[in-house]
C-alpha cells in the first residue's frame, strides 16, 4: 500500500467512524433537541414536572379571548388542546389558525401560564391575492366534499 | 490518462493557478455585478408583498442566500482541505484558506439577518431551537478553522490541522439543512426542496434566486483575489514570483 | 411597482430598522471584504518589489 492510499484510508475511515458517532449522538439527543412538544405531547405527560417548558401548535379558530392585557387563547394540534394566559406583547404573526410556540409553567389554575410567546411562520410566501384565491379553492373543495 | 492527470497537477500548483485566477476574477465580478443588480431590483420593486409578513419578508433576499452560500462554501473548504490531506498539494490548503474568512463572513450575514428577521416575525431575536444552534456552529467551526490556521506557523502544518478540523466539522452541514425536518423547531421549513414545488410566489423565487447566484459570484470572485494574494506570501522567495511582472515593475 | 412614494420605499411596511438593518450590515460588510483583501494583496506586492530592489542593489 502506497503512502498515499493509506492517507485517503484513513480519512475515509476516519469520516465514516465520525458520521456513525454523530448519527449515534443524534439519535441519543433526539428528545432533547425538539424545541417545544405538541399538546398531544403534553397531554401524554412527556412536559417536564415543575420546570419551564415550550408547547408548539396552532392557535385554534375563534379561541383568542383579550382581558384587560391578558390575552387567553387554546394552542391545539388538532387532537389535543392546550389552554394559554398571557400577558405582555404578541409577536405580528401571532393569529388565529397559525402556528404558535408559548414557553411557561403550568399554573395553579390548571392553565398554561405562558411568559413568553412566538409565532411559528411558515415557508409559504405569496401575494395576498394568490393566498386569497387559494383560500377560496380550499373552501369550494371542503364544500364539495360535504 | 496519465498525460491527463500530469496537466491537472499542473493547474493545482499555485504558479499556474495564480494567473488563471487573475484572468477569471473580473469575469466574477461582473457577473456578481450583473446578478446582484437584477436580483435587488427583483427583491424591492418586482416582487409582490407578503399576504402574512408584509414587507418584513424582504430579508430572505440576503438571508437565505446567506444561509445557502455558509452551508456551500463549507463543503467546498472541506473538499480543498480533504484534497489537501489525501494528495498533499499545496494549492489546497492555500485554497481552503482563501475561502474560510468568505464562508464566516455568509454564516455570520445568515445569523444577523435572520435575527432580524425573527424579532418581529417570531418575537425574539434568538432562540435555542436546533436550525439556529447548529447554524452558529457553523459559525464557530469556521472561526475555529481562521484561529487554528492563524496560530500555527508553519503553513503546511496548519493546512493539516485545519483540515482536520474541517472535516470533523462536515457532519454539522447536513444537520443544519434537515434540522427543520428532523425536530420540532421554531424555524419554518426549506422554501426550496427536491421533493416539492417551491412554496413561494415566481416573482419572489426568481429574486431569491438571482440574489443567491450574485453571492455565489462575490464569494469566488473574494475568494480568488484572497488566494493569490495567499499564495504569494507563502511563494514569496521561489524564482517564479521573482519573475511575475507586478514584482518587477 | 409596490411603492406608491420614496418615503413607502424607505419606511417598509413598518419594517425599516429589520429589512435595512440587514440589507445595511449586508452591502457594508460585502463591500469591506474586497477592500481588505486587495490591501492584502497590494501590501505582499509591495514587500516583494522591495524585496527584489534590495536584491538588485547587492548584486549588480
Amino acid at each position: 500500500m502506497k503512502p498515499r492510499h493509506k492517507r485517503i484510508a484513513l480519512i475515509v475511515g476516519g469520516l465514516a467512524a465520525i458520521g456513525i458517532a454523530s448519527t449515534l449522538v443524534f439519535q441519543a439527543l433526539d428528545s432533547n433537541v425538539a424545541f417545544f412538544i405538541t399538546p398531544t405531547e403534553f397531554t401524554e405527560g412527556k412536559a417536564p414536572q415543575g420546570k419551564a417548558f415550550r408547547v408548539g401548535g396552532m392557535v385554534r379558530e375563534g379561541s383568542i379571548r383579550r382581558d384587560n392585557l391578558t390575552v387567553h387563547f387554546v394552542i391545539t394540534d388538532t387532537v389535543k388542546e392546550v389552554p394559554v394566559t398571557y400577558t405582555g406583547i404578541l409577536p405580528d404573526l401571532f393569529k388565529e389558525g397559525k402556528g404558535a410556540v408559548v414557553q411557561g409553567k403550568i399554573g395553579a389554575d390548571g392553565l398554561f401560564n405562558a411568559t413568553e410567546v412566538l409565532a411559528k411562520h411558515d415557508e409559504n410566501y405569496m401575494p395576498p391575492h394568490a393566498q386569497h384565491a387559494i383560500d377560496q379553492a380550499q373552501s369550494t373543495a371542503k364544500t364539495l366534499k360535504q | 490518462m496519465s498525460n491527463r492527470l500530469i496537466s491537472w497537477f499542473k493547474y493545482a500548483s499555485p504558479q499556474s493557478f495564480y494567473p488563471l485566477a487573475g484572468r477569471m476574477i473580473p469575469w466574477f465580478w461582473a457577473l456578481a455585478a450583473v446578478f446582484g443588480a437584477v436580483g435587488l431590483w427583483i427583491s424591492f420593486f418586482v416582487a409582490p408583498t407578503d399576504f402574512q409578513q408584509g414587507e418584513g419578508y424582504r430579508i430572505i433576499f440576503i438571508h437565505v442566500p446567506a444561509a445557502w452560500l455558509s452551508m456551500f462554501l463549507y463543503l467546498i473548504m472541506a473538499t480543498w482541505a480533504g484534497l489537501g490531506l489525501a494528495l498533499n498539494t499545496r494549492l489546497s490548503g492555500m485554497m481552503a484558506q482563501a475561502i474560510a474568512p468568505t464562508g464566516a463572513l455568509m454564516a455570520f450575514l445568515s445569523l444577523w439577518t435572520g435575527a432580524l428577521w425573527g424579532k418581529p416575525m417570531w418575537g425574539a431575536w434568538w432562540v435555542w431551537d436546533a436550525r439556529l444552534t447548529s447554524a452558529l456552529i457553523l459559525f464557530f467551526l469556521y472561526i475555529g478553522f481562521i484561529a487554528l490556521q492563524a496560530a500555527i506557523d508553519d503553513a503546511r502544518r496548519a493546512d493539516k490541522a485545519g483540515a482536520i478540523l474541517v472535516l470533523v466539522g462536515v457532519v454539522n452541514v447536513p444537520i443544519i439543512y434537515f434540522s427543520v425536518k428532523w425536530w420540532n423547531t421554531l424555524h419554518q421549513g426549506s422554501t426550496i426542496n427536491l421533493a416539492k414545488a417551491p412554496s413561494m410566489a415566481t416573482t419572489m423565487l426568481w429574486g431569491m434566486l438571482l440574489m443567491a447566484l450574485a453571492f455565489w459570484m462575490y464569494s469566488i470572485a473574494v475568494a480568488l483575489t484572497r488566494v493569490r494574494a495567499i499564495i504569494l506570501e507563502r511563494e514569496a522567495h521561489t524564482e517564479w514570483v521573482k519573475a511575475l511582472d507586478e514584482v518587477k515593475t | 411597482m409596490n411603492w406608491g412614494s420614496p418615503a413607502e420605499f424607505f419606511a417598509m411596511g413598518g419594517y425599516a430598522l429589520y429589512v435595512w438593518g440587514s440589507f445595511g450590515v449586508c452591502a457594508v460588510l460585502m463591500i469591506m471584504e474586497p477592500i481588505l483583501v486587495g490591501k492584502r494583496q497590494s501590501s505582499i506586492l509591495r514587500i516583494l518589489r522591495r524585496e527584489r530592489q534590495a536584491e538588485i542593489l547587492e548584486n549588480p
